[in-house]
């Protein structure tokens, strides 16, 4: 697959290298940065000038998956020594630890339902596009019209709708109402991009398998499905970026039980307003499940992004 | 193996009728070709016998059994689609032993089956490879191979040379028919293709717009074709059709075209109006003492025979004569045509019978 006419010039090379590499810079400043304060004091954090280089400390990190609570200097002294790091940490602030902070219920929270309304949305999205693909469905254009355009208003247009049934429904602060909800909004995404992907597969490898002696259901399961890998792996990446980094919703319908990860970080800051290692620390923590499923499945992400501008 | 019989069988997708109501046989061992225009319902026959398509109202009898409404993976068919369909991620053994995979066959079994196919194809050293390396007619003989390894009681082809280049057609039409004349299976292969049809088939149905024109052995259709489509449809170039006005009584033994007397078989379904008189290329001979004239216009040089096309007062006739025979563009010459070979057509289309074709003709 090539995609010039004449193969670039070794100088046209070095300057598309040299754009690409500025480009990086730019768009992973802030992530760098983010993941710096993270490794900063309180103090260095909200130094002025900015420090660039610094001591690197732990405290973000054993200050986000803590709770502290602050100690007479007397009461400090009668403690046993400390046994850990992080006890020795939180004791220069005059502190002590009194248990874990809710900070990794959050991620579970997060990883429940992202990863729930995912697998959701694509199962639902591939069985629905399979038969807007294959099957003569009454009223079909308009159907998938009508799926579209669930996406034509931003879904927090809906958010005082959605906030009144969840109340009557019980589906406030539950993890089934949030993956039930980021089901909803990635489905028609789900099944447009899916329909896209199976429509492009011949259905004459389906009617292969039928004449071969299989089902209709172990054709679908046998021959459709691992050739439509690519795009349900590229739909499902989509999907969970969406749900993982929803805020408005999770910030309206869920406070305790339920809670992600996105509403929960800025209330680390703290009454005194100074944690700022630590709210970078949980940032940092909470993009490296992303960041690992999507570098898993890149291959298919970029054949995802271009879909059907290239034929094979 | 198996009798294929089809009877009645229409299809319908929405207001469009693909097939109106075909009726033909497919003896036991035949190779059997469907054959017509794009458009013409053939596939969607095939597809019909296959169980792809589930027709509308009519009987499809494999082995005594009808099927018409069973789904293809209980008709015990294999079918041999145009792109080939091989399961891309797979290599080519899986595509093979696909099928025998699905029956619970031992493993040990499929393996022995597998092998004895390649060898038969002469793909052995390909089983291991993946099928998107593999050249068309590589892809051809998987394909061959994943039909013929479960020995289905017939096959059904869907124009499998369509997607090669000509070069490599002639060899796996000659390597087709000799897998057919080994194995001695049922063969039901549909092609546009009237040369290929004439050259593989036992028998051949010719259709036309959902309607089955005509069906008999390749000479029989060639020569006595029922109606003027099947006329036009095959041989290259095709029959000359001259339209002329005249009665043909029952018993009559020539016609009028353009006040000149031809003698043709003897008629035996009289009938008057505007008729059409064909006749093959190769049956029209220059003969200056012949009453039916014409102005050469054109000569196509063919290697051992030539193309000579006349002006006549009814139209364009072609000749095919042989090479060496010198002409003149613009040379004014009798046509005398081969009276045992000529065919009449009503005005409805319709081969008028006569002694010469009702054998033919008669059956259907």
């Amino acid at each position: 697959m090539s995609f010039s006419i004449t193969e670039p010039s070794n100088r046209q090379k070095w300057i598309a290298g040299v754009l690409v590499i500025a480009y990086a810079l730019i768009t992973l400043m802030p992530l760098a940065w983010i993941i710096a304060t993270g490794f900063k004091t309180p103090a260095d954090a909200i130094a002025y000038p900015p420090k660039v280089i610094f001591e690197p400390s732990v405290e973000g990190y054993v200050n986000l998956f803590t709770s502290r609570s602050r100690v007479t200097p007397e009461d400090l002294a009668a403690l046993p020594p400390p046994e850990t790091f992080y006890d020795e940490i939180v004791r220069q602030y005059d502190m002590v630890i009194t248990g874990p902070s809710k900070y990794g219920e959050r991620f579970l929270n997060s990883i429940i339902i992202g990863f729930g309304s995912t697998f959701l949305s694509v199962f639902l999205g591939t069985i629905a596009a399979y038969a807007f693909s294959r099957f003569k469905v009454p009223l079909k254009d308009d159907l998938l019209f009508f799926i579209l355009s669930t996406r034509m208003m931003p879904p927090i247009a809906v958010a005082i709708p959605i906030f009144l049934m969840y109340r009557q429904l019980g589906l406030s602060d539950t993890h089934l109402g949030m993956i039930l909800l980021y089901t909803a909004v990635n489905l028609s995404l789900s099944v447009w991009l899916l329909k896209g992907f199976i429509d492009e597969i011949p259905i004459e490898y389906e009617e292969a398998a039928l004449i071969d002696g299989y089902t209709r259901f172990q054709a679908f399961y046998k021959v459709v499905l691992p050739q439509a890998a690519t795009g349900i792996a590229s739909t499902a990446i989509f999907c969970l970026i969406f749900a993982w980094n929803e805020y408005a919703f999770a910030v309206l319908l869920t406070s305790g039980t339920a809670q992600t990860a996105p509403p929960f970080i800025p209330t680390i800051i703290g009454a005194g307003g100074k944690d700022w290692p630590a709210v970078a620390a949980g940032a940092t923590l909470f993009l490296v499940p992303i960041m690992v499923f999507t570098i898993l499945l890149r291959k298919h992400l970029l054949r995802g992004i271009t879909f059907g501008a290239v034929r094979k | 193996m198996a009798q294929i019989i089809i009877k009645n069988l229409r299809k319908e997708f929405g207001a469009f009728t693909a097939v109106q109501s075909s009726s033909f046989t497919v003896e036991d061992g035949e190779f059997f070709m469907l054959l017509g225009p794009s458009g013409c319902g053939k596939t969607t026959t095939l597809r019909m016998i296959a169980g792809l398509e589930l027709p509308t109202s009519g009987e499809i009898y494999i082995d005594g059994a009808e099927v018409s409404q069973k789904p293809a993976s209980q008709r015990d068919i294999a079918f041999v689609f145009q792109m080939f369909a091989l399961y891309p991620h797979m290599n080519v053994r899986k595509n093979i032993s696909y099928p025998l995979v699905s029956q619970g066959m031992p493993r040990a079994q499929v393996r022995a089956k597998v092998s004895e196919v390649a060898e038969i194809l002469g793909i052995t050293a390909l089983l291991d490879k993946p099928v998107s390396g593999l050249s068309g007619g590589d892809r051809q003989r998987v394909a061959l191979g994943r039909a013929i390894v479960r020995d289905p009681s017939c096959f059904l082809m869907d124009e499998p040379l369509g997607a090669l280049d000509a070069e490599f057609r002639e060899h796996m039409a000659l390597e087709l028919r000799a897998l057919h004349d080994r194995m001695g299976a049922t063969t039901v292969y549909v092609t546009h293709d009237q040369l290929e049809a004439m050259q593989m088939g036992d028998k051949i149905v010719v259709m036309n717009h959902g309607i089955v024109e005509q069906f008999g052995k390749p000479q029989d259709i060639y020569d006595w074709p029922a109606t003027t489509f099947v006329a036009k449809f095959i041989g290259s170039p095709a029959m000359n059709l001259l339209e002329f006005n005249d009665v043909a009584g029952n018993g009559a033994t020539s016609v009028r075209l353009n006040d000149a007397a031809i003698d043709v078989p003897e008629i035996l379904s009289g009938t008057n109006g505007k008729l059409t008189f064909g006749v093959r290329p190769e049956h029209v001979h220059l003969d200056d003492a012949a009453p039916y004239r014409g102005r050469i216009i054109a000569s196509e040089y063919l290697g051992t025979t030539q193309i000579i096309t006349f002006d006549t007062p009814l139209g364009a006739v072609k000749a095919r004569i042989k090479a060496d025979v010198a002409v003149r563009i613009g040379e004014v010459t009798g046509l005398r045509f081969d009276s045992r070979s000529i065919s009449l057509f009503a005005p409805n289309g319709h081969a008028l019978l006569s002694k010469a074709n009702q054998k033919v003709l008669s059956h259907g």
